[in-house]
């Protein structure tokens, strides 16, 4: 009587385009089986009206009416301080330059804090952006305490008044508890000057189950406040944002869409979500 | 948090050692978990359909109902079948009859590939060799500084007659370091590319003109153990756009399952050679597939 007239390949489609999107084990087979309920109660048919619900539920997975703004208004005294953390290679770096990129281009004055003293040419290469969207850099020789690094940019950044102060940090893979103490104490030490007003992680949209780890542990070093999506530009769905959006609550702010300047947005759910499922099936 | 693949797995084989033999529902409830244990792993999902039809099919076989632990011999198939997908065997590096070698790396942004530069330089200095590194991703910013400090550290001398931040021509860089190679009398060249996406036409045809000029013994395919389910279109497009002849998985030092290896593997053919387990340019060895069969099944 129900939905009989949807079958199991249907079914099947529906888990298998969310597994191969990342979007994990857990979080495909508790949103399947809700669908599930709801195709029953519903008497749901056909796979075209399937699709918009699961299309309904991802969004509401992702929290449809968070807010995604940035907290990058100053403080009367001081700038508000953004920090940008992360595992290696996903993309800090690059996001710090786009970000500085949109506030200068909305007249914002902003300063970059060189805070990754480790990887060969890290400073140069934020250096570079700076130079590119018209930011002072704060940088210090290779091999100094990363902290002590941050808190100057944040106080130089003070002195010059200026409106924002965005920290790039090195890569650390959250397993190791060394490095991830030592990104708690550049929080800790920036947070002389004032609570920071944004800490961005940024995860790699081709990272499978790891990224709900990723998110979990740094959030429990430095309480990220905001998920930066990037290289969706890619083949990759980015999928695993469901579930650290499930479990964790952190809202995806903004996507990375390339390797210039300009190729960074705000995060649209329904959007993401579309391209997630891939062309509505039966719209031919 | 999930459980691990092997944590999984022993699960179930605990639960199947209370038996004396499997039924059609046990061989079911096994390759269920086994299903959701590798895509736990990050086992890409049409490589999991596969693998699982491998194990249900020989579990229902002679092998294991004539065993006398049934549990046992399920465990040795997966175990099997692990180590028959990530390769079996080591491999070496494949070195030019004609001096130098040259090694391509590949692989998407952030990978890891000029870090392996400097490993593999480091690596092969070491093996009495006179690696050379080339500096032919003029894109990525300061990635040409990058792999000088690299380079430096490993005490691998690096061509770099390019400033990159956009300036200069990779291809024509990669054909002219081979020239350079001879004529300084380097016997290994390790090409470092920019990172890529594989849907980026334009940049993977730039890949596959650097091969053209440089007619590499060696592509390899540098790849991030933490990589999801994209594994396959990615691996798929550089073995289609380059050409692979091996893989490096990198940060393996992290807590990622890696099932991307079995699915790199599946999709190119070609075997995972080496393993980048860190930042440090120590932090590097070979594959060894047995090994990592093993580490999965926690044996
Ligand atoms: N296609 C694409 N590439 C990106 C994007 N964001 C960053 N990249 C590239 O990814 C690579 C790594 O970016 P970085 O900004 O250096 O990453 P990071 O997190 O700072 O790296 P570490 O500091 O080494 O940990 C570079 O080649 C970037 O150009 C994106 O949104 N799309
Ligand atoms: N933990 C860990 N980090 C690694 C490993 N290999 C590379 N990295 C780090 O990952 C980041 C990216 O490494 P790169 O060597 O710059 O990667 P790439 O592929 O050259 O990046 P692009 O040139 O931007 O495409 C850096 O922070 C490296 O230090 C590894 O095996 N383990
Ligand atoms: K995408
Ligand atoms: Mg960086
Ligand atoms: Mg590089």
């Amino acid at each position: 009587l129900s939905s009989d007239k949807l079958d199991a390949d249907t079914w099947e489609e529906i888990e298998d385009s969310l597994l191969t999107a990342d979007v994990g084990i857990e979080a495909t087979t508790q949103i399947v089986e809700h669908l599930r309920e709801r195709t029953k109660v519903l008497g749901t048919r056909s796979a075209g009206e399937l699709r918009s619900m699961l299309a309904d539920e991802l969004v509401d997975a992702l929290g449809a009416d968070m807010d995604r703004s940035l907290a990058t208004t100053p403080h009367p005294e001081r700038p508000a301080v953004t920090l940008v953390v992360g595992v290696n290679g996903s993309g800090k770096t690059t996001t710090c330059g786009k970000i500085a990129r949109v506030l200068v281009a909305d007249g914002r004055s902003v300063l970059l804090g060189a805070a990754d003293t480790f990887r060969a040419a890290a400073v140069d290469q934020l250096a570079t952006w700076g130079e590119r969207v018209g930011a002072e850099t704060v940088r210090a020789p290779e091999g100094r305490d990363p902290a002590a690094v941050a808190y100057d940019a944040v106080q130089r950044g003070i002195e010059t008044k200026v409106d924002t102060v965005l920290i790039d940090t090195a890569g650390r893979l959250q397993n190791k508890v060394g490095l991830m103490d030592e990104l708690g104490k550049v929080k800790r030490v920036v947070e002389k000057h004032g609570p920071v007003d944004e800490t961005l992680l940024v995860l790699d949209a081709t990272t499978g189950q790891n990224g709900l780890a990723q998110a979990q542990v740094f959030t429990e070093v430095v309480n990220v406040t905001g998920v930066v999506l990037t290289k969706l530009d890619g083949t990759a769905k980015g999928g695993i944002v469901i579930a650290v959006q499930r479990k964790l609550g952190i809202p995806v702010k903004l996507v990375g869409l390339g390797e210039g300047p300009d190729d960074m947005a705000p995060f649209d759910p329904r959007q993401f979500v579309d391209a997630l499922l891939g062309e509505p099936a039966g719209t031919s | 948090m999930f459980d691990s693949l092997t944590d999984r797995l022993s699960g179930i084989f605990t639960q199947l050692r209370g038996k004396g033999r499997l039924s059609e529902a046990d061989i079911d409830a096994t390759a269920r978990e086994i299903r959701l244990a590798l895509l736990e792993a990050d086992v890409a999902l049409p490589v999991v359909k596969e693998f699982i039809r491998n194990i249900k099919e020989r579990a229902r076989g002679a092998e294991v109902s004539q065993a006398l632990n049934p549990a046992q011999q399920v465990i040795k198939i997966v175990h099997e079948e692990l180590v028959a997908t990530l390769g079996g065997e080591e491999r070496r590096l494949n070195f030019a009859k004609q001096p130098p070698t040259v090694i391509m790396l590949a692989g998407l942004q952030g990978a890891g590939k000029t870090t392996l530069a400097g490993k593999l330089g480091r690596w092969l200095r070491q093996q009495n060799h006179t690696p050379l590194l080339v500096a032919a991703d003029l894109q990525r910013p300061n990635a040409v500084n990058q792999l000088q400090i690299v380079g430096e550290r490993a005490g691998v001398e690096v061509y770099a007659p390019e400033p990159g931040n956009g300036v200069g021509d990779p291809v024509q860089v990669a054909k002219d370091s081979i020239e350079h190679a001879k004529r300084v009398q380097r016997d290994v060249v390790i090409i470092d590319t920019a990172g890529r996406l594989g849907i980026d036409a334009e940049m993977m045809a730039q890949a596959a003109a650097i091969r053209d000029v440089t007619d590499p013994d060696e592509v390899l395919f540098v790849i991030d153990a933490m990589i999801g389910q994209d594994a396959v279109a990615t691996a798929e497009a550089f073995r289609d756009g380059v050409g692979i002849s091996g893989v490096v998985l990198s940060k393996l030092d992290g807590d990622a399952r890696g099932g991307a290896a079995l699915s790199v593997r599946q999709v190119t053919g070609q075997p995972i050679m080496f393993a980048s387990t860190g930042e440090k340019l120590e932090d590097f060895d070979v594959f060894y597939p047995e090994r990592m069969a093993s580490r999965i099944l926690g044996m």
